[in-house]
């Protein structure tokens, strides 16, 4: 074995090793103590400035900034934000991630995935649910007022209830979930609804008000997407540990901005590839068109890298249907063909209807750039406007100009370019 | 001279299309999913050999 394909083989047994656990929600401020000093707001995908960040960016960073205090209103933050009176950083440079626009700000509450293995950590926030949501770059009173509720109540909730126990385990539960018809990026139906029951007990023991339990039940219990963050942590807390492997060209982060598509590769430490991002191909909700679309954002990506979403579309054929990339029977084929990009599977992560296959994992650049075959994504599709939300869902590609720049610069490091 | 008295039969390589042609005129034919390495790029299948790809 040449020392890239054993250094790709350590990679994924870091993966494969891992044992991510959510132990509790805590206050962003806490979770990530550099976001105590000035006025850091973290976004999804690589870095951006607000020039160049898209309608939905801006709006979300319009709105946290009200939300935190940092601008009397919108127009004002946006003023501000334009001024530079606002530092923007990757939430990836600071072990976290977000969905879509990602937004990360002191006063949040983040869940925290603990990797036991490992010993590292990662966060996310917590789903917002559907309709306008931050997420989707809205930021109305409405928005404001139900970020402010999952700080002052949900958050405190599932961090006392966490906290409690010896937290979830994760490797199990998204196992079952892969058995139950999801993929953890466009279905979390299942997973959501397992992580409810696992935590619903320490719940009502931690609540000292049933209406406020009700609440909280209802609320997670009404949003099918509410796994998707914890999948987001689950998957940053099992990659970051595969970071600066010497000679390993394994993808360690794909994230989008809502501008521009970034990877990070294990060998070539933490530096971004980018190109500009592409736009979904999908299926648009009653009244919405592609005109209507942003292109691609999120580091929902992350789930991908770890071998779900796209990569695991043949657990969960229904998910093919909703995002319009064919019949319910073609879902396998999506899998299938990532599995020629990945070094391996997991055995671990199966899925019952393609025999057991475990989900491919461990995304090896020279593969893609090899068969031309980019990382299949589902994805949300955004409003190009700020404050309208979801419009519809469906399949992405990661741009291939990525891989074959981190091909190049991967060459260099082992001296063959 | 087996090829003018019977039937042939293929394996198809790369472009489908010629795959598809054969089918259509009732030609047993399996068709390889095929394409040269990062599509053909020179440069980049240079260094994915050296990288070895």
């Amino acid at each position: 074995m040449n020392p890239i394909d054993e250094a790709n083989h350590e990679a994924l047994q870091i993966m494969l090793k891992a044992d991510p656990v959510l132990i509790d929600v805590v206050s962003a401020e806490q979770a990530i103590p550099a976001l105590r000093e000035g006025k850091k707001i973290l976004h999804a995908g690589p870095p951006i400035t607000w020039k160049r960040m898209c309608g939905p960016m801006q709006g979300a960073v319009m709105g946290i900034a009200v939300f935190e205090g940092w601008a009397n209103d919108l127009d004002d933050a946006a003023q501000r934000a334009a001024n530079g009176e606002y530092e923007f950083h990757p939430n990836h440079h600071f072990d976290a991630v977000g969905p879509m626009t990602g937004m990360t700000t002191r006063s949040q509450p983040l869940m925290v995935v603990e990797n036991r293995t490992h010993g590292n950590r990662a966060f996310c926030a917590i789903n917002e649910g559907l309709g306008k949501v931050m997420r989707f770059g809205g930021n109305d009173e409405s928005v404001l007022a139900r970020l402010a509720w999952l700080r002052d109540v949900l958050g405190p909730l599932m961090g006392k209830a966490l906290r409690s126990g010896d937290g979830v385990a994760l490797k199990n539960l998204v196992a079952r979930g892969l058995t139950m018809g999801d993929e953890m990026h466009q279905r979390n139906v299942a997973c959501s609804g397992l992580l409810l029951r696992a935590l619903s007990p320490s719940l009502a023991r931690a609540s000292t008000d049933t209406a406020v339990l009700a609440d909280a039940l209802a609320f997670m219990g009404g949003n099918d997407q509410f796994f998707l963050n914890v999948a987001m942590a689950c998957g940053k807390s099992m990659m970051d540990p595969v970071r600066n492997i010497e000679h390993c060209c394994v993808v360690t982060a794909m994230s989008r901005n809502g501008t521009d598509f970034g990877i990070r590769v294990s060998g070539t430490g933490d530096q971004w590839f980018t190109a500009p991002v592409e736009m979904p191909e999908g299926l648009y909700f009653p009244g919405f068109s592609e005109a209507d679309a942003n292109p691609d954002m999120g580091d929902s990506t992350i789930v991908e890298t770890i071998g779900l979403g796209g990569f695991a579309m043949g657990a969960a054929p229904a998910v093919a249907g909703f995002v319009g990339a064919g019949a319910a029977s073609e879902a396998a084929l999506f899998t299938r063909s990532m599995r020629e990009i990945t070094c391996g599977e997991n055995p671990e992560w199966t899925i019952p209807s393609m025999d057991y296959t475990g989900v491919p994992t461990g995304i090896d650049i020279r593969l893609v750039v090899e068969t031309g075959l980019p990382p299949t994504i589902n994805t949300g599709i955004a409003h190009r406007e700020p404050g309208i939300g979801q419009v519809g869902a469906g399949v992405v590609k990661a741009p291939m100009r990525c891989f074959t720049d981190a091909l190049r610069a991967f060459a260099q490091l082992e001296g063959v370019a | 001279m087996q090829l003018l008295e019977h039937k042939p039969v293929v394996i198809n390589v790369g472009l489908e299309g010629f795959a598809d042609e054969l089918d259509s005129q009732d030609v047993t034919v399996v068709h390889l999913d095929w394409r040269p390495p990062a599509g053909g790029d020179a440069e980049l299948a240079d260094l994915l050999s050296r990288l070895g790809s």
